[in-house]
Formats: C-alpha cells, structure tokens, sequence
C-alpha cells in the first residue's frame, strides 16, 4: 500500500511541475531573462555613437555608467531626481496616509449617505494618472484656479508658482550625501546595539556594534581623508515645486487608503469599541491607542503599495510639469527621455536597474515578512 | 524542505538572468567583429532612379495631424495627381514637436518595418540618429537629376548633408530668430525695435519702468529657442557655426558671454515663464502685456490665422537683435529609409517633395516658406514673402533646438543645462557642462 501511495503522490508532482514548466519559461524569458538583458546593456556603452545602427557596436564598460551617474559632472539631473523621489514617496505616504485614516474615521461614524461620500473619495483612484495631471495643472495655473481662493476671502490674489517654481528648502550638498545617509543609520544601529546589550544578546551585539563603528569611522575620519565623490559643490534639495505634484497625488490616492483604513475599522470586532467605551475611553482615545494598533497590517500593505506607486509617477509628472522641468523630474521621466529621446540606451538602462533596485529594497522585505507569516500560520 | 524550495526559486531564477545576461554578451561579441571588417562609408547605399511607374502602396510617416493637417493633404493630392497609381497611407501620430512620433519612429525602425518615408528635421537630427547607423539612403543622385543643387541654397545642402551624401529633401523651412512686436505699442511707449542686446537693454528698462514686460518667455523649450538666437546675436555666424563643427570651444570667453548675455535677459522675462505654452508668450505681446517674443515664424501663422490679425499692421517683425542679415534655419523634410518597401513610389514622393509644384502647394497652408530659391512668391502671404527674401539672400545658419546643428543626445542634454541654468544662473557652469555634454555626444566630430 504505501508504495502505490508514493507512486500517486510522485505522478502528482511530475503533472504538477509540467503544468507551472510553461509559464516559468515565459516568466524567465520575459521577466528575468530581460531584467538581465538590461543589466548587461547597462555595463556597455550602447548609445555613444551609432546607437541605432542595425548591428549596433557596443563595449563592456563595467560600473562607469553607474558612476557617471552618482558623480559625473552632467548627470546633476539624476542626482536631483533620486531627491525628489525620496520627496515624492514621504510626502505621497504620509498625506495618503493621514488623509486616507481621517476620512475612513469620519465615515466609520456611521454618517447619513454614507455609501455616497465613500464614492466621492474614492471616485479620483478611478482617473488616470494622466487626466488628473491635466486637470490639476489648470487648477495650480499661475493666473487662476488655486490661486484666486484668497480672493473669495477679499485677500488679494496668490502669486505662488506651483509647478514652475524654481525655489528649493532643504539644501543640501551632493559631496556631504554618504554622511547624510549614514548619520541615521548608525544612530539606528546604537539604539539597536543598546537594546541588544539590555538583552544580552551576543551575537547581535557584536554586529552591531561592527556596524555603528564603521559608519563613525567613516563620518569621522574616512570622509576627511578620502577624496569627495563629487570635485565640485552640487546643492541639492527638497523643490518647492514638487508641491503642486504631490497635492495631486495624495487627491487622487487618499480615497483608496480610505476604502483600505474603513474596511480595517469595520473589521474590528465591535465589542472592542465597547469594553473601550465602558472602561471610559474617548472616540479620540479609541482610534488612536485602540484601532490604530489593531489594523497595523493595513498600514503595511498600504506603505508597500503606494511607495512602489510614487516610484512610477512618471504620467502625472509628464502631464503636469512635462518632460523638460528639472525641478519636479522624477528617475523614470529621465530614463525615458535619456532613452528615447537622446539614444542613450545604456545610460537610460543603468537609470533603470537603479529604479528597479530601489523598488526591490521596497517590495522584497514585504514578501518576506508576508512569507514568514503565512509560514508562521 | 520549504527552505530547499525557496533556494531552488531563486536558483532559478538567477539562472534566466544570467542566461539572458550572456545570451545578448554573446550577440554582441559576433556583430562587433562584424563591424569592424567593413569601414562605415562603405555601407552608404546610393538611391538607384530607374523609369519604372510606381505603383502599390506608399507608406508616409508624419507628426502632420491638426493643424498642420491640410497642408499634408495638399501635398498628397499633388502626388496623387502625378501618381495615380499609388495608393497613399498617410501615417500620422500626434504630438508637438513629433515627440511620440519619433519614439514610435524608432521602434519601427528597430523592428525592421520601417515607413516608406518618414517626416524628420532636416540636419542632425536626422544624421546622428539615423545617418550615423546606416539606415538612410544617399539622395546625392536625385537631387543632381531634378536639378535641385541649384535651386536650393548653398548653405542649406551643406547643413543636411554630410561628406557621404546628402540624406533628406527638405519640403519647408521656418526662421527661428525673428522677433515679434506690435508697432503701435512700441510707439505709445516710445521705445523702437533694438538692433543689438545692448540696445535692447537700454529700452528694456524704460519698458520695465511702465510696467511692460519687456520680453515675453514661456516654457523651457523657449528659453532654448531664445538661446539661439543669443548665441548667434553676440558669437556672429562664423563663430556660431564653429561652435558646431569644433573649433570654438564651449568654454571660450567669447561663449560664456552668450550665457551671460542670456542670464542679463532674463531678468527682463516673466516670472511665470515655465507655466507658459508658446502661443501665450505671443498673447502676451499682443495684449500689450509684453513688447517683444522672440519665436519662430510659426507665431506669423498663430497670428494670423487662429487670432485674425493683419501682418504689418497688427504685429511687426524683425530679426532678432544682432542677427540681421543671418537666418537660423530649420526645415521639415523627407527622406528613404533603407529596406523601404516600395523604393520607387517613395522616390516619386520626394520629387514631388522637392517640387516647386508641391512646396508651393504645401507651405502657403503650413505658414512656411519653400525651401526653393524660386518659389512663387504671389501665393505667400506678407511675412512669407519677406522671409522668402532673406532667405534667398541672407547668410544660412541652423537651429539647434530644432534639430539641424546638433545629434538628438546633444539636444537632451542641453534641456537639462537650460533647465540648470535658470535654476543656478551661473553662466561659468553652463559653459562648462555644454563643453562636457558636446563632448559625450560627439559634436563637431
């Protein structure tokens, strides 16, 4: 008897691997087989010249594409736009965020039409990226829209310039840029050095402790000796006219937190709102020190979800600023237009794999954690 | 087990990276090898006339949508007439400027399908994408046969041919330093037409002083078009053009002049310049909001066409300060893709192309003059027929933001150095990043 079990067990698995065989090899060809063709194009210098001859000649370069584009003297513009990006994903989260939350507490009230309001904020998630850039770039027009509210209110008319602004808050200078990161990152690894040691946790202890020590090492000593990375001052910072964009973008996705924050308050078990009532907690005290913690897994999905969305905001931005405004671009306008537009495909490609890391160190660590989980249950 | 799996996936999937990664390595290796056996000239495919009656379909690939629509069609029904036999497919894509077009252009072309003809810029822009790889055909032959090397001007075959051939036909031009202005305005403010930057700026402050924009800018773009027309005005035409062949450098004194020159102007911009489209710097002058533009003669066709105002009266024009006597030039124009299919119609498109019959049918519509130094100049409107004149007597120059002296990787670049420039101002940097970007992009080699 068990053999034969064994032997349907085995056919099981040979006529489950035939059925997954065909789409691994689409998925490898097509996904993994062109992630790596874009790797490679990134190492060549593809583009210099005759980029689109029929058999064009291209060269390995190793990593100097990569390093032109952290430290080459034309490539200020990439620099820029990996700032903005970091702008575009906090300020898309926490608005959205914030936001969303709000408008999922004013309706989990359980208000009069409620149906109806939840259809009006979530009405904007249904537009393209495109039709509300054109939309909110005759709202955030100089001479009109946003601008003229003050008048309603007899004050004079709002000169700001939303999407053509060209001011900047929080400069910084590219040269001082591994220092900027690696401050935060060695006062989160002395708290976690302190925690450890609290826990008498050996191993953690020694590593981070390594750890914290070489990013001192390096904040300290090292930058003073090694050579800037950049010969050059570059400043850098957050674009006042980024605003504009990012107003836009939280109208349009605070409506999805919304619906995503309101079916996590429903989901609360009604009889937690009670004991809270009873015990003689506030509304206020209820959402933040009860719900809050309760629907913590939303937020999550929520973080991962719309930080990858403002890693492709390319359409919004091409609608509102268009294509040539350095002050609102993004990474992805910038691979497209060095692509396409100068022929430079191994650079663009290099901007690619570069978006394509950074949306990894987004995406990885949550299918981990939702791995571990699953394993977990 | 589960942990086995995992590492397996990944295996896997590591596995078609590589795979890819090598695979294309590969590829790569034999074409270089390839390329190096024969040198580049010997690659130029001559155009071959024959007397065959062309026939089938033609395939015409063009930005030509809206506005510019019924001039297209004008031309076509002058082809249509001559060759009855051909069956035209007007291919169009939308966008200003053939931005989706030319990415649609090249996929195309990549994939081994490329149109019968396709609209390009005339110049670079058309060698350093597509000359440079070998995929257009030397149009020396056709233009010897119609004639053509003698009724367009000298200066304009020297700027869309290379030493190889010459590679497109060009069906139109516009002048890209021409400043616009209304007449009456300027007396009421007591200013007149300034002949040099330095005039312009003593004026500019008396119109500041009135509360007169004195020069109306709009989005980035503009600021290059405006940049043109700067460099020519204080470099003069022999430096201009050595500029693009490479003889001047970027970081001459004589060039970070142009960027301080242009760092001056801007002051006397608006400040909303960047929320602007073109046609609104042109409203700008014609409501007496600002006193002059400098855009490309396609304002005359806004002007007049789509606003109704009169040429002479309700608006005047002149060459942009310091550049009398020079035309920056930039033409719209056709060309033979290798492996088009149906060689012998598109050879019959680009001699009607070339035509005084189709120029003359198309540009009186599009709100151009013809390329021709013999066009009738009774169907041109007033400001037509004035450009028409300084074309054929001005010294010829090309335009960059429109393609003619610089590769499409030179003109990307220079976006983000106009876009840095107006940001930082700071003319010594931008000298010095044009002089590293015409240095990566090949200009003047």
């Amino acid at each position: 008897m068990p053999a034969t079990i064994s032997r349907i067990h085995k056919r099981d698995t040979i006529k489950s691997v035939l059925i997954v065989i065909p789409s691994i090899i689409l998925i490898g060809i097509f996904v993994y087989g062109f992630i790596g063709n874009t790797i490679y194009t990134s190492l060549t210098d593809w583009g210099t010249k005759a980029g689109l001859a029929l058999h064009p000649v291209k060269h390995f370069i190793g990593l100097s594409n990569y390093k032109s584009l952290f430290t080459g003297f034309i490539h200020g513009r990439f620099r820029q736009d990996l700032v903005n990006m970091v702008f575009y994903s906090i300020f898309l989260l926490t608005g959205t965020l914030l936001l969303g939350f709000f408008l999922a507490v004013l309706l989990d009230r359980s208000v009069k039409y409620e149906g109806f309001f939840r259809t009006v904020f979530l009405y904007p998630m249904s537009l393209s990226f495109i039709v509300t850039g054109t939309i909110w770039r005759w709202l955030l027009a100089p001479s009109g829209g946003v601008n003229l509210i003050p008048k309603l209110f007899g004050l004079p008319k709002s000169n700001f310039l939303w999407i053509s602004n060209r001011q900047a808050v929080l400069i910084f200078n590219w040269q001082n840029i591994i220092t900027i990161l690696l401050v935060p990152f060695a006062l989160i690894m002395i708290y976690l050095l302190i925690r450890n040691i609290l826990k008498r946790n050996r191993n953690k202890v020694i590593t981070y402790s390594i750890l914290s020590l070489l990013s001192f090492l390096y904040i300290f000593v090292l930058k003073n000796i090694l050579p800037p990375i950049l010969p050059f001052k570059e400043l850098h910072g957050f674009k006042l006219a980024t605003i504009g964009i990012i107003i836009a973008a939280i109208w349009q996705y605070s409506g999805y937190t919304m619906a995503l924050y309101l079916a996590g308050l429903r989901g609360l078990p009604a009889s937690i709102r009670e004991a809270s009532k009873i015990d003689g907690a506030t509304e206020f005290q209820y959402y933040i020190k009860i719900a809050i913690p309760n629907i913590r897994p939303i937020t999550l999905s929520a973080v991962i979800i719309l930080s990858h969305i403002s890693l492709k905001m390319f359409d919004l931005i091409y609608a509102m600023a268009g294509a040539d405004n350095i002050n609102t671009g993004h990474p992805s306008i910038n691979m497209y237009l060095t692509t396409f537009r100068a022929n430079q495909f191994a650079m663009g490609a290099a901007m690619a794999v570069i978006l394509f890391i950074i949306a990894a160190l987004f995406i990885i660590p949550y299918m981990l954690h939702s791995h571990r989980e699953r394993q977990g249950k | 087990m589960k942990r086995f799996n995992k590492i397996l996936l990944l295996a896997v999937s590591l596995i078609f990276v590589f795979a890819g990664t090598t695979l294309f390595a590969t590829g790569t290796q034999e074409q270089k090898s390839a390329a190096k056996a024969e040198p580049a000239n010997a690659n130029v495919q001559h155009v071959v006339l024959n007397n065959n009656t062309p026939s089938d379909k033609l395939e015409i690939f063009s930005w030509w949508a809206g506005d510019e629509g019924p001039a297209l069609q004008a031309l076509i029904k002058v082809f249509e007439k001559h060759y009855p036999d051909v069956n035209v497919i007007n291919a169009t894509v939308t966008g200003g400027a053939g931005v989706n077009a030319k990415a649609v252009l090249k996929t195309r072309m990549l994939g081994g399908a490329p149109p019968d003809s396709f609209q390009v810029h005339a110049g670079q822009e058309l060698i350093g994408t597509w000359v440079i790889a070998n995929r257009m055909v030397d149009l020396t032959p056709l233009f010897k046969q119609q004639g053509w090397m003698k009724v367009f001007p000298k200066d304009l075959l020297n700027l869309i041919g290379t030493k190889d051939g010459i590679w497109s036909v060009p069906v139109n031009v516009h002048r890209s330093n021409v400043m616009w202005y209304v007449p009456d305005n300027l007396k009421k403010w007591g200013v007149s037409v300034p002949q040099s930057w330095d005039e312009f700026f003593n004026i500019a402050d008396k119109l500041q002083a009135q509360g007169v924009t004195p020069l109306a800018l709009a989005q980035a773009w503009t600021v290059k078009h405006l940049w043109e027309s700067v460099a020519l005005g204080v470099l003069g035409p022999d430096d201009y053009e050595a500029l693009w062949n490479g003889t001047l450098s970027w970081t001459d004194p004589k060039v970070v002049k142009v960027w301080q020159t242009m760092d001056k102007i801007l002051k006397y911009t608006n400040k909303d310049a960047a929320s602007l489209s073109w046609q609104q710097a042109t409203d700008m002058v014609v409501k007496g909001k600002a006193a002059f533009n400098i855009m490309g003669d396609w304002a005359s066709g806004y002007m007049s066409t789509t606003l109704k105002l009169t040429p002479k009266k309700d608006y005047g024009w002149a060459p942009s300060p310091g550049t009398k006597g020079n035309f920056i030039f930039l033409a719209d124009s056709f060309g033979l893709p290798v492996g088009a299919k149906n060689p012998d119609a598109t050879v019959a498109w680009l001699k009607t192309c070339g035509s005084k019959e189709g120029q003359d049918a198309f540009n009186p519509l599009k709100g151009s003059i013809s390329a021709r130094t013999d066009s009738d100049l009774s169907l041109y409107n007033v400001y037509s027929k004035s450009a028409a004149k300084d074309w054929a007597s001005n010294r010829i120059v090309g335009s960059l933001t429109h393609g003619v002296v610089a590769n499409e990787g030179f003109m990307n670049d220079f976006s983000s150095v106009i876009e840095m420039f107006l940001n930082n101002r700071n003319p010594q940097q931008a000298a010095n990043a044009c002089q590293a970007i015409a240095i990566q992009n090949g200009i003047g080699k």
